[in-house]
């Protein structure tokens, strides 16, 4: 008990730490190895509040692709030099009295709760065993509140055609500006040969067992794409165009069998994202499958960046 | 104070600090740092909301665990857009500021 | 024979953790990135492998014990790739570049 406490303390101090290097940092790079540090330590946050799929999701889009994207816009930042204005004393000590009325607005919240908590746990858990799965999250995710996860879908989709609209009319349809090794390292394309395999049997791995345990289509989806974006690194294969035929298809293959699977919901079930009884879980199983590859090609396309060489016929 | 108090307030100081960041840095990558900082300090607060309704056996209550889950991932993709947008900012104007004293263009002649 | 295994448990995460601060030390002590790669690859073999080899009779069952011995293989293999990465991209630029 006292130990556990011990650690939750230790824990936290080190995420304030963390987390005031990373605002304070002189250099942008510093900042952006303090914020990669900041998510796997809120990582181990999250384990200790008892939310094993967080976590998951948290390492790896939190930590590992944002830390990825930042690190690759930094690379670019470092030729250009920036105003080296800084904010004046009054606006920063006004901003940190804000800032701190907010804090301690929050942590009113958080030492005051209300005196019976709301809880739908047992909601979740009464309806869960008719649709065969054994996590309540997934149940969650894929049962009670699949409309927010057909639609987050959508957003990645929406952020991707975001992106891809930055491009100069030129390149349209053309091939990203990803960074990779013009000249091949040795050591990097090892890695490169070696890592996919087994990343990819990890990536199914946790896309199965995310019925049953903590796991899922979005962990399973990020390390497809980070396989993906490692592979495209090394230079072993080439940057795809965004134009292709296949791309595209891969990318909504997900969102598209899930829509299709809601709508047939409504002519089986008598409700727009229903199962019929006895066959939610194949059906559940279907679509995360889907979705962990739409998601593995979404998320490499969005830290690929838009397109900036038009397309080679 | 038990655990699920502790990180709620580690949630909302890191809320307070990652507004703080994005108020007072000038650089546009610095402001998207802190704006994911802002972000998880809030998902930690939904979390502490989520453990402290643990009932039926479960060590937290699923449904607000979902919820940072979807945003855990709509947050990667207004960073992914976020830092499209600056870069294709350095590329038109050669430096990366949102400064409104020197417009983007107009100085370019200059400098 | 529970009682071995505590004591096993508790002797090698602690010497895990020994080699951990070692290499924290090295990293922020050395003067060279080469030296400070040399004392980070302590913290990548032996550490894990020590905190791995003290979770091991705590894990559940053969399936448990064989993904924490594969979790420390991959820690290996990321960082002497990524250490023989920065050594050749030090060796090109210089200590500085």
């Amino acid at each position: 008990m006292i130990i556990s406490s011990f650690f939750d303390i230790v824990l936290v101090v080190l995420i304030l730490g963390i987390g005031a290097s990373t605002i304070a940092a002189r250099e942008a790079f510093a900042a952006i190895i303090c914020f990669v540090v900041y998510g796997l330590l809120l990582a181990i946050a999250w384990v200790r509040l008892s939310a094993a799929d967080v976590a998951l999701t948290e390492a790896a889009i939190g930590g590992g692709m944002t830390g990825m994207l930042m690190l690759g816009a930094v690379a670019r930042l470092r030729s250009a030099e920036g105003n080296d204005i800084r904010t004046s004393l009054p606006t920063r000590l006004a901003a940190g009295a804000m800032c701190a009325l907010i804090s301690a607005g929050l942590a009113t919240a958080i030492l005051v709760p209300p005196e019976v908590i709301p809880t739908l746990a047992p909601m979740v858990m009464e309806n869960l065993a008719q649709s065969g799965l054994g996590n309540p999250v997934a149940g969650v995710l894929f049962v009670y509140r699949a409309l927010d996860t057909l639609l987050e879908k959508v957003v990645l989709i929406l952020a991707l055609l975001g992106v891809w609209s930055l491009a100069p009319d030129g390149a349209w349809g053309g091939i990203p500006g990803l960074r990779v090794y013009t000249q091949p390292s040795r050591t990097l394309t090892f890695l490169a040969q070696l890592l996919p395999p087994v990343g990819i049997v990890v990536a199914v791995y946790m896309c199965w067992v995310g019925a049953n345990e903590p796991g899922g289509a979005f962990q399973g989806g990020t390390i497809l794409a980070a396989m993906w974006l490692l592979v495209m690194i090394a230079g072993l294969k080439r940057v795809p165009a965004i134009g292709q035929p296949w791309l595209r298809l891969l990318l909504v293959v997900g969102p598209v069998i899930f829509l299709a699977i809601g709508l047939a919901g409504m002519v089986l079930a008598g409700a727009f994202l229903a199962y019929p009884s006895g066959y939610a879980k194949p059906l559940i199983v279907t679509v995360e499958f889907a979705l962990t590859l739409s998601i593995g090609v979404a998320l490499g396309l969005l830290a690929a960046g838009p397109p900036e060489q038009a397309q080679r016929q | 104070m038990n655990a699920a108090t502790l990180f709620g307030l580690c949630g909302a100081a890191l809320a307070g600090l990652g507004l703080y960041g994005l108020v007072t840095n000038p650089e546009p990558l610095r402001k998207i740092l802190a704006f994911n900082l802002l972000g998880s300090g809030v998902f930690l607060v939904f979390g502490v909301v989520a453990r402290r309704a643990a009932a039926s056996g479960l060590g937290g209550d699923p449904v607000p665990q979902a919820m940072v889950i979807t945003a855990i991932v709509v947050a990667f993709a207004a960073t992914a857009m976020a830092i499209a947008l600056l870069l294709r900012l350095l590329q038109e104007t050669g430096r990366p500021t949102l400064d409104a004293d020197n417009p983007a263009g107009t100085d370019r002649g200059n400098s | 024979m529970n009682l071995a295994f505590d004591i096993l448990t508790v002797s090698a995460v602690s010497a895990g953790a020994l080699f951990f601060l070692a290499g924290t030390v090295g990293l922020l002590r050395f003067p060279d990135p080469l030296t400070r790669l040399h004392a980070l690859t302590k913290v990548d073999n032996l550490g894990v492998g020590l905190v791995v080899l003290g979770l091991l009779p705590r894990a559940n069952g053969l399936s448990g014990a064989l993904k924490l011995v594969s979790i420390w293989l991959l820690v290996q293999l990321s960082g002497a790739i990524v250490t023989q990465l920065i050594a050749g991209a030090v060796r090109q630029r210089g200590p500085h570049g």
